[in-house]
């Protein structure tokens, strides 16, 4: 089983949710970082590193020697990475997206593969949770390949645990697809519930059953709640805005720990969630 | 000789465009008839990114020798230098000023980029 925590708006809590249900579960599990350009849950699970992996993706490399300059490459390219102008055929790294299509169409043979360093894959253990982060290379654009790369680490046949990026576009969607429940992280605010309904629509294109957690539950309007009651989506646990809670994460320590009532509030919203796809099974 | 000019419009009166990569119509002149060609770069405009790749090719694809335009970035500068075409930047007022700038001899040609990426 899978759970990704997601957001649409950013600095909503996805990290504090997800660090903390893995805490109070307390079981063996994976934890995956797939916030692959700030990863920040190592700060709260602490893991001891024990394996650092580089990790590339695939870019072409052409041998002018046998190229007819005939464009096929350049034609099937969405992303102007490849060109050839007169007799010169210029390959753009940082636009390439691994496809391989240019490879594909050469009728000549004459790209092959070579690699562009996306940045490196960390491994630790935190007790009995088993932690994996990518830390996509600075100045590196594309972190999807880096994102499907870590979630190569799950075990299927244990709990996995996916902190995501937020936004809804292409790194979200790689963290999040195929997996079986996204628990989703909001605030009550305007901005809260604008990116929220972003997120929620991208959830649905992708078919996955989810949940809400509200953070900062006390503080701006009813109107996330009247939302998720529209799109009967259940608001599985409600964070306060609570100083000792702020204070306990600004200082990189688990809320879990610190406040133990809220122990079972975690370990519930995970039960949650394993109710709320025992009784989707159920209604198949 | 055919130049190529940025333009916010579709003739010679039109204002250049001082995006190259973006800018909404590149005119092709030719420079001893004034007849010209438009390349409509509306969807390149609007390109992610590489817009500037894909306006140099098509430059290029045009016969053109020389490109005016306002700021070129560094990868659409990589593409036209690959290919031979001369740049000169800073270009402003109308298309049709900036190709008697050209023909009267007094600008100098840019040997780089003079906007950043993603400018």
């Amino acid at each position: 089983m899978i759970v990704s925590v997601a957001s649409g708006k950013g600095g909503t809590g996805k990290t504090m949710v997800s660090t903390n249900m893995a805490l109070a579960l307390g079981e063996k599990l994976t934890f995956l970082d797939c916030d692959v350009e700030e990863p920040n849950a190592h700060l709260f699970l602490k893991p001891e590193k024990e394996l650092v992996e580089l990790v590339t993706t695939s870019v072409p490399s052409v041998d002018e020697s046998k190229c007819t300059f005939c464009k096929k490459c350049s034609d099937i390219c969405r992303f102007s990475a490849i060109i050839v102008v007169g007799t010169n055929v210029m390959v753009f790294r940082d636009l390439c997206h691994s496809c391989g299509g240019c490879m594909v169409v050469c009728p000549e043979n004459a790209i092959s593969e070579t690699g562009r360093e996306l940045g490196t894959i960390e491994y630790g253990q935190r007790d009995s949770i088993r932690f994996v982060q990518g830390r996509l290379r600075i100045g590196e654009a594309m972190s999807p390949p880096m994102i499907k790369k870590v979630r190569e680490a799950s075990f299927p046949d244990q709990l996995t645990i996916i902190d995501a990026p937020p936004g809804t576009s292409c790194p979200v969607i790689a963290a999040m697809n195929g997996t079986d429940f996204v628990l989703m992280v909001t605030e009550p605010t305007p901005f809260g519930l604008y990116d929220l309904q972003l997120a929620v629509e991208a959830v649905k294109l992708l078919g996955i059953p989810a949940g809400l957690v509200i953070n900062r539950c006390d503080i701006g309007d009813r109107k996330v709640y009247e939302y998720a009651e529209r799109q009967n989506i259940s608001v599985l646990l409600e964070i306060p805005f609570d100083r000792k809670i702020a204070e306990t994460y600004s200082r990189g320590k688990s809320i879990v720990e610190e406040m133990p009532e809220w122990k079972d509030k975690f370990l519930r919203l995970y039960r949650d969630i394993e109710l709320h796809l025992e009784r989707l099974k159920e209604t198949v | 000789m055919k130049i190529a000019v940025s333009a916010k419009g579709t003739d010679l009166t039109s204002e250049v465009d001082p995006r190259f990569g973006r800018a909404a119509y590149i005119l092709i002149v030719d420079t001893d008839t004034f007849d010209f060609e438009v390349i409509d770069n509306s969807n390149n405009s609007k390109a992610f990114k590489g817009a500037g790749i894909q306006a140099a090719s098509n430059v290029c694809e045009r016969g053109a020798k020389v490109l005016l335009t306002g700021y070129c970035g560094p990868k659409a500068f990589d593409v036209v230098e690959a290919a031979g075409i001369k740049v000169v930047s800073d270009m402003e007022g109308k298309v049709k000023d900036a190709v008697d700038i050209f023909l009267s001899g007094n600008f100098s040609y840019t040997n780089s980029a003079n906007a950043f990426a993603h400018w």
